[in-house]
């Protein structure tokens, strides 16, 4: 927010004394203690032996620091019946994402670029089926997809995901493009039109290369939804392409053994490392794209 | 903003060469994937989950109707009502709780606060980690074995007790506790937004007529902030009747059942318990609940952008 825009906003009118100016920190900071607690709590105990949790202090800073959690979380913790840790989990994630993200991405580009630049009858109802898909439940389409999935041949695999993830990454995809496109000088394609050049030149040379704010958003917002993604990763996937957040919750909710809190942070911290790390590298990004899911039109 | 207008981005008329009419047709050709896709994996599922919630269906789908049993028997089912009443307390708790939060912290970060650049931040990194992980980090925090009870009786606070996520009349408030603290950072977003866009002119002049800032902040701002408060609903409206990942990661729906909810109902019914139509007429449900928040605001937003 730059200043200027700040100059114009509320608080300009507002006039607070020092006293209040001191119970607005104190709120804003209390709110920060409540939100980096369980981030606080998770790494700390994920650095403890599990005796030192088991009898000690959740709150307090580890007294015998060990990075032995995490050795196990990522490679050696028992999942499942195999010894594997999370490693072969993660690979999976990064081979569902990564296409999924891709094509996705790709996809809701053309399909902005179409809806914006080249109308034509009933595409706001097309485009209002489109946002209509973002929100359902998905519940509903579990069972069939289930079936499709068989007869694909795809049941269990990678590839299946990555299908179920573009399908129904598809819809906010284009409403991002559309959104942005719409804002996009059309006389500039016309002009373009009128000297020759046709449906993917105008797409490649005019429309892309001024994309690029809209490309991040789009890739983190898919990046986000699909890696955190758990209900396609439990109902459709196998030892071979099960998704880490799947893994995660086998790991946690595992009723056999010792219960070993330090490994569950470790790994939980692990799980969500990646969006994490793009959170705090692009954050302005990831908001602006929250805020055109949450806003359409 | 200016909106194109209709026919402004269409290519002109065809000459009549195989490349001119092809550049006609191509853009149709590349929206059609998308559309071929969304027609069968959304609509057409949804069709045949409605279908099924008709029949007879067991493990795996059949195709003999039998009218609207499944309905009457979802209806009949206890884990049904207790999930539709853990929704609803959920929901509204957790609608209530993040908007009024969120509010709150936004009011608060807009009166020109140093250092709201790290502190933005820290409300919203939340959003971007899996239910599974926050679930996972509550699950053991609120554990009065190893979390918050234990250390407050280390702490000498011996008489502290707090039992929730073990309880069955108080487990379904652990699971707002996490979902607010997951989500009420993005309702800030969208408040703050608000707040920014605010017509500066009208408070200078509510200020020039005495207005207290208590006022000023319930006549004005507020019901300025009208848009957000609406996306906000939206939101918060469908991820709370969406919510699986979360339930499962705290309570597994335990103890007992005791926060059952629609998500876990229709996954249990149908792929554990092998009921496939019970389960699908859950779904339907569902869908038809979220669909009366959304199709409304979709419709509005919709002719609004053909107004501009």
């Amino acid at each position: 927010m730059s200043a200027a825009a700040q100059d114009t906003a509320v608080h300009t009118a507002v006039r607070t004394g020092r006293l209040a100016r001191a119970a607005i920190y104190a709120g804003l900071l209390v709110f920060a203690v409540y939100y980096l607690l369980p981030l606080y709590v998770m790494v700390v105990n994920s650095v403890k032996p599990l005796d030192e949790i088991r009898s000690g202090d959740m709150l307090a800073l580890p007294r015998a620091f060990t990075i032995a959690p995490w050795l196990s979380a990522w490679s050696t913790a028992q999942i499942g019946v195999e010894p594997t840790g999370l490693v072969p989990y993660f690979w999976n994630t990064i081979r569902m994402v990564v296409p999924a993200v891709v094509i996705s991405t790709l996809m809701g580009a053309l399909n902005g670029y179409v809806l914006t630049k080249w109308r034509f009858r009933g595409d706001t109802v097309l485009f209002g089926c489109l946002l209509f898909a973002c929100f359902i439940p998905f519940q509903i389409v579990l069972i069939p997809m289930a079936s499709v999935l068989g007869f694909l041949n795809l049941a269990g695999t990678t590839a299946g995901l990555v299908l179920v993830h573009v399908v129904y990454g598809l819809g906010f995809t284009t409403l991002f493009f559309r959104n942005y496109y719409d804002a996009f000088p059309t006389e500039l394609v016309k002009a373009a039109q009128i000297d020759g050049a046709g449906f993917f030149r105008i797409f490649w040379r005019i429309l892309l290369p001024s994309s690029g704010p809209i490309i991040v958003v789009t890739v983190i917002w898919q990046f986000t939804n699909v890696w955190n993604d758990f209900l396609f990763g439990v109902s459709f996937s196998d030892y071979d392409s099960m998704p880490m957040t799947v893994a995660l919750n086998n790991l946690v909710s595992s009723s056999t053994g010792v219960k070993e809190y330090n490994v569950h942070f470790a790994g939980a911290i692990l799980a969500a490392l990646p969006t994490l790390v793009v959170y705090v590298v692009s954050g302005r990004y990831f908001v602006r794209g929250l805020m055109a899911g949450a806003v359409k039109g | 903003m200016t909106r194109p207008s209709r026919a402004s981005g269409r290519s002109p008329a065809p000459v009549g060469g195989v490349t001119e009419r092809l550049q006609v047709l191509l853009p149709k050709l590349v929206l059609s994937p998308t559309v071929v896709l969304v027609l069968v994996f959304v609509y057409g599922f949804i069709a045949f989950t409605g279908y099924l919630s008709f029949t007879g269906s067991r493990i795996l789908p059949s195709f003999e109707l039998v009218g609207i049993d499944n309905y009457v028997r979802l209806f009949s089912l206890r884990n049904w009502g207790i999930a539709l009443k853990n929704l609803a307390l959920f929901g509204v708790l957790y609608i209530a709780i993040c908007t009024a939060i969120g509010l709150f912290i936004a009011i608060l970060l807009d009166q020109k606060i140093r250092g709201e650049g790290v502190l933005r931040p820290i409300y919203l990194y939340p959003m971007a980690l899996s239910f599974i992980v926050t679930g996972t980090a509550w699950k053991w925090f609120l554990d009065p074995g190893i979390g918050l009870q234990n250390t407050m009786h280390l702490w000498g606070w011996e008489s502290f007790e707090f039992t929730w996520i073990k309880d069955r009349n108080l487990a379904i408030y652990t699971i707002v506790i996490a979902a607010v603290w997951q989500s009420s950072g993005f309702v800030m977003a969208m408040f703050l937004a608000g707040l920014r866009g605010i017509d500066y002119e009208i408070l200078k002049a509510a200020q020039i007529d005495g207005a207290s800032n208590f006022q000023l902040y319930r006549r004005i701002v507020i019901p300025q902030l009208r848009p957000a408060f609406l996306s906000a609903f939206v939101v918060l409206a469908h991820l709370a009747i969406k919510s699986y990942d979360l339930v499962v990661a705290l309570t597994a729906g335990g103890p007992g059942r005791a926060t059952e909810m629609p998500a876990t109902f229709m996954y249990s019914y149908t792929f554990t318990r092998n009921q496939m139509a019970v389960g699908a007429s859950s779904a339907v449900i569902m869908l038809a609940t979220i669909a009366s928040v959304i199709v409304p605001y979709i419709y509005a937003e919709i002719r609004q952008g053909r107004q501009r």
